[in-house]
């Protein structure tokens, strides 16, 4: 197994399960089962001890690998230096080593057979892809300066596609230079990768490089964040180097030549960092600073916020395999009980795993009436819609 | 075991009961080099009824239960010595009450100690509690009841000592409170009635498990500052320290001794930690400091240090995260140590014989104190890093352990936290009536020995 002569290293001090305010527990993981071998601590004990032959492959300890969110909460928090930075490949690659041995949980199985089939984890025809697009008239990529890339939640998940539609709406109100991929584009496989299939990583990888340069594709703004971390630091070991930006720092550049309306009064707004963009990728500033330029907005913290955010639980493939889904002990479910305890009325997101976690999450909590989950994208529009004439009302 | 089972999950939910291969497998085991032993069962309760009838569950089953914390005393207490249940308490970790005019806070059993802090620092910031040096995560029961000690033991003594009553459930099933919360809604003190907390103080989870407790918070002063102290003269630190301590300054004094870095070879250094009102008192007590120790001062036998920035921040941070990636020295994910209650006066006895064991098993010494009180007592550690993937190195480290266990009750000093060996190295230095009374307590509190059996026991 990779990574395997830094197993014994870890001490399980359980920094891991914290963020830095040690305010609660924030390893998603964790925070659900409780038990310590969900802990990352215990993720590592246990690699080590299948790797002597102390405990065997099972259907337990393959919910305790794939149940890991890869929110990097761990990377983060553990003080031992360099150590650290390795922790998520080694979950990496035990999950490797189970789908190797084929002893993967049955919705990790299914997530992965739908991308091989249909390459999609929604089992849909490829051909549907483009669909989300349909009636905002975009053009299809040819030499713009930037390729939007939606991915398959925002082409798949109603919730996604609402989102991409209201990120492309403002990109093309912008006057950015930009295409689509439609029905060409892939799976970016940031999941798969996650999920420890490597070689189906590897095979979407070179596949999209290939159609991106085939294609002329020097630049691109992605709707999520998982695709930003797979196109931005997976793809250049595939020969793959390109310009990457999240939407909301393209956002953050054009924010400032953009005019707003004032709301009627102040709306309380708090932002939830998605995984991919913040500890992946420290990117914490882009999408407060599009908030904070909203005239009207109130844009308040939770406890957990930026490099301490809790993760919704759906990162790592568990968007799709729910392995930390229902109870008020998810991920999801805390989260949004915490931006409601701030006195936030929008839950803010730049992810659509993120706002589809948080949204049922809500429901589930029947915070509806209090509580409302808006992407960046969203938000802005709704300014803008009001700018002529009057003041808003959210 | 399959009608166990099916009762625990009756009474917790089956998310929350596991016989499975990992968990009995994680459980069985800590950090430290005491060697694995399985439980049949983890269970993680979450309310004092739970514990209740998972404690009556086990007497009818006569089955074992071992209350289990953070899991982060190092020395295998929460290893089920003869099966079981483990209870994972740590679901119970809700802040129930602080009374900041009386400056106490009730907490359930499985409350973290950084949580407590992130809630005091953010709902009550004039109000502080003695935190250990141990990870945040390490809970504040399982630190109260092995008589742990922390940021605050200069001026509060053993965490023991800042308990104000607890709430425990006996092996028998009984709730019971102990301390003012017995007789009334406060929990404020555990005087003035018959002091019962002492039945489960230092006892390893052998006499009943507790799953509420209130501790006594301090002020959290806004000026803080940290002085060191430098001598190579061991045998004067007993002085040194009691005059450090008398001035009533100190919030905190450790002492930490190292061949690394070199400078620090053969150094002791002493560590001080205070805070103030304001930057003029801090000023006035930094000096009073300074008098107390400057007869050393002026034989130039020892002084004050400067503290370079980084250093400074460092041995402000509380807890000192520092203290863990010390404990990686050999990169091998294994740290165990031996913490010694002992007087102060035992700390050249004891600085030296840690050199010479540490020596003698080919280790790196490592060795400090904390000084409890005004110097009353002080918890002298003996620290062995290990590499947990040489069995080699941790032979050595186990039996550079039970040397210095002997070594310290030698010289008049009690392991604190003892593993199970050392728990009977003590028992053949105690006054035999006073282990008999142990017994005798214990066979009426626990009938059918369920609570942790293998731990203040004999072959």
């Amino acid at each position: 197994m990779k990574q395997s002569d830094i197993l014994h290293r870890c001490f399980r001090c359980g920094y891991c399960k914290l963020p830095g305010s040690y305010v609660d527990l924030n390893c998603p993981s964790y925070l659900k089962y409780r038990f310590e071998t969900y802990s990352p601590g215990g993720r590592m004990w246990l690699l080590r001890a299948l790797l002597d032959g102390e405990i065997r492959s099972s259907a337990r300890l393959s919910e305790i690998l794939f149940s890991c969110a890869a929110c990097g909460n761990c990377v983060e928090h553990c003080v031992f230096p360099k150590f650290k930075d390795y922790l998520l490949d080694v979950f990496i690659a035990g999950r490797e080593e189970l789908v190797s041995e084929g002893t993967v949980p049955s919705s990790v199985k299914k997530y992965l057979e739908s991308i091989r089939l249909y390459g999609n984890p929604y089992s849909l025809p490829e051909a549907e892809r483009g669909n989300w697009a349909e009636g905002l008239d975009l053009e299809a990529y040819r030499d713009q300066e930037y390729l939007f890339y939606v991915g398959c939640v925002g082409s798949f998940d109603e919730r996604g596609q609402q989102m991409a539609r209201a990120v492309a709406s403002l990109l093309r109100e912008w006057g950015v230079s930009f295409g689509i991929l439609g029905r060409k584009e892939r799976c970016d496989g940031n999941e798969a990768r996650a999920m420890g299939e490597s070689g189906l990583f590897e095979l979407i990888a070179r596949q999209n490089v290939e159609m991106f340069r085939d294609a002329g594709i020097k630049k691109i703004i992605t709707l999520s964040p998982h695709a930003y971390n797979a196109i931005k630091n997976e793809y250049p070991g595939f020969d793959g180097t390109f310009e990457v930006y999240h939407y909301s720092q393209i956002f953050q550049q054009l924010m400032g030549e953009e005019v707003c309306a004032l709301v009627d009064r102040p709306l309380r707004v708090t932002f939830h960092d998605p995984c991919y963009l913040g500890r992946h990728n420290k990117e914490y500033m882009a999408p407060r600073l599009v908030l904070g330029a909203l005239p009207g907005v109130e844009l308040i913290e939770m406890d957990r916020s930026m490099a301490d955010a809790l993760c919704c639980g759906g990162g790592g493939g568990n968007f799709f395999t729910d392995l930390l889904g229902g109870g008020a002990d998810s991920p999801a479910r805390v989260r949004v009980r915490e931006a409601a305890q701030v006195g936030a009325e929008i839950l803010a997101v730049a992810c659509p795993k993120c706002a589809k976690m948080l949204e049922d999450a809500i429901k589930s909590e029947s915070l509806e009436k209090q509580l409302r989950v808006m992407d960046l994208a969203e938000i802005v529009r709704a300014h803008r819609q009001v700018a002529r004439p009057q003041v808003m009302s959210l | 075991m399959e009608e166990i089972y099916k009762e625990l999950v009756n009474i917790v939910g089956q998310s929350y009961v596991s016989n499975h291969a990992e968990e009995r497998f994680i459980y069985s085991r800590d950090m430290g080099t005491m060697e694995p032993s399985y439980p049949d069962f983890v269970v993680m309760p979450n309310s004092t009824e739970e514990v209740q009838k998972i404690i009556l569950l086990a007497n009818k089953m006569e089955i074992p239960i071992v209350p289990m914390g953070g899991g982060l005393t190092l020395s295998g207490i929460c290893r089920p010595l003869k099966g079981g249940i483990v209870l994972d308490m740590k679901r119970m970790n809700r802040i129930i009450e602080v009374n900041e005019t009386s400056s106490y806070v009730l907490v359930e059993a499985g409350a973290s100690q950084g949580m407590l802090q992130a809630y005091l620092k953010k709902h009550y910031p004039g109000l502080k509690h003695s935190m250990p040096d141990a990870p945040p995560i390490a809970t504040i029961a399982g630190n109260v009841l092995i008589h742990g000690s922390g940021h605050l033991s200069a001026a509060g003594g053993f965490h023991s000592e800042m308990l104000n009553g607890l709430e425990a459930v006996l092996p028998t099933g009984d709730v019971v409170r102990v301390g003012s919360c017995s007789t009334s809604p406060y929990w404020f003190s555990r005087s003035p009635l018959p002091d019962l907390s002492g039945l489960f103080l230092g006892w390893m989870g052998t006499t009943g498990v507790v799953t509420k407790l209130a501790i006594k918070l301090f002020p959290n002063l806004p000026f803080n500052d940290v002085r060191i102290f430098l001598t190579d003269e061991p045998e004067l630190i007993p002085d040194i320290l009691h005059r450090l301590a008398r001035v009533q300054v100190a919030e905190d004094i450790v002492a930490a001794m190292a061949p690394r870095p070199d400078w620090l070879r053969g150094l002791q250094m002493l560590i001080i930690n205070y805070g103030a009102e304001s930057e003029k008192e801090l000023t006035l007590k930094r000096e009073m400091l300074r008098e107390s120790v400057r007869k050393y001062i002026d034989e130039k036998v020892g002084g004050f240090m400067p503290i370079p920035p980084d250093m400074k921040r460092s041995f402000l941070e509380v807890p000192q995260s520092s203290i863990s990636r010390f404990a990686d020295l050999k990169k091998g994910g294994g740290f165990e140590y031996v913490g010694a209650i002992m007087p102060i006066e035992l700390f050249p006895d004891a600085y030296r014989n840690g050199i010479d064991i540490a020596e003698s098993h080919g280790m790196t010494y490592s060795l400090g104190a904390r000084i409890i009180g005004l110097g009353h007592s002080m918890m002298f550690f003996f620290a062995y890093p290990f590499n947990r993937a040489d069995a080699e190195d941790v032979n050595n480290a186990q039996k550079a352990l039970e040397d210095t266990n002997e070594m310290v009750l030698e010289i008049g000093g009690i392991p604190w936290k003892a593993e199970a060996p050392a728990q009977k190295q003590i028992i053949r230095k105690m006054c035999p009536n006073t282990f008999a009374l142990m017994n005798r307590l214990r066979a009426v509190l626990d009938p059918k020995g369920i609570m942790n059996p293998g731990n203040w026991e004999v072959d």
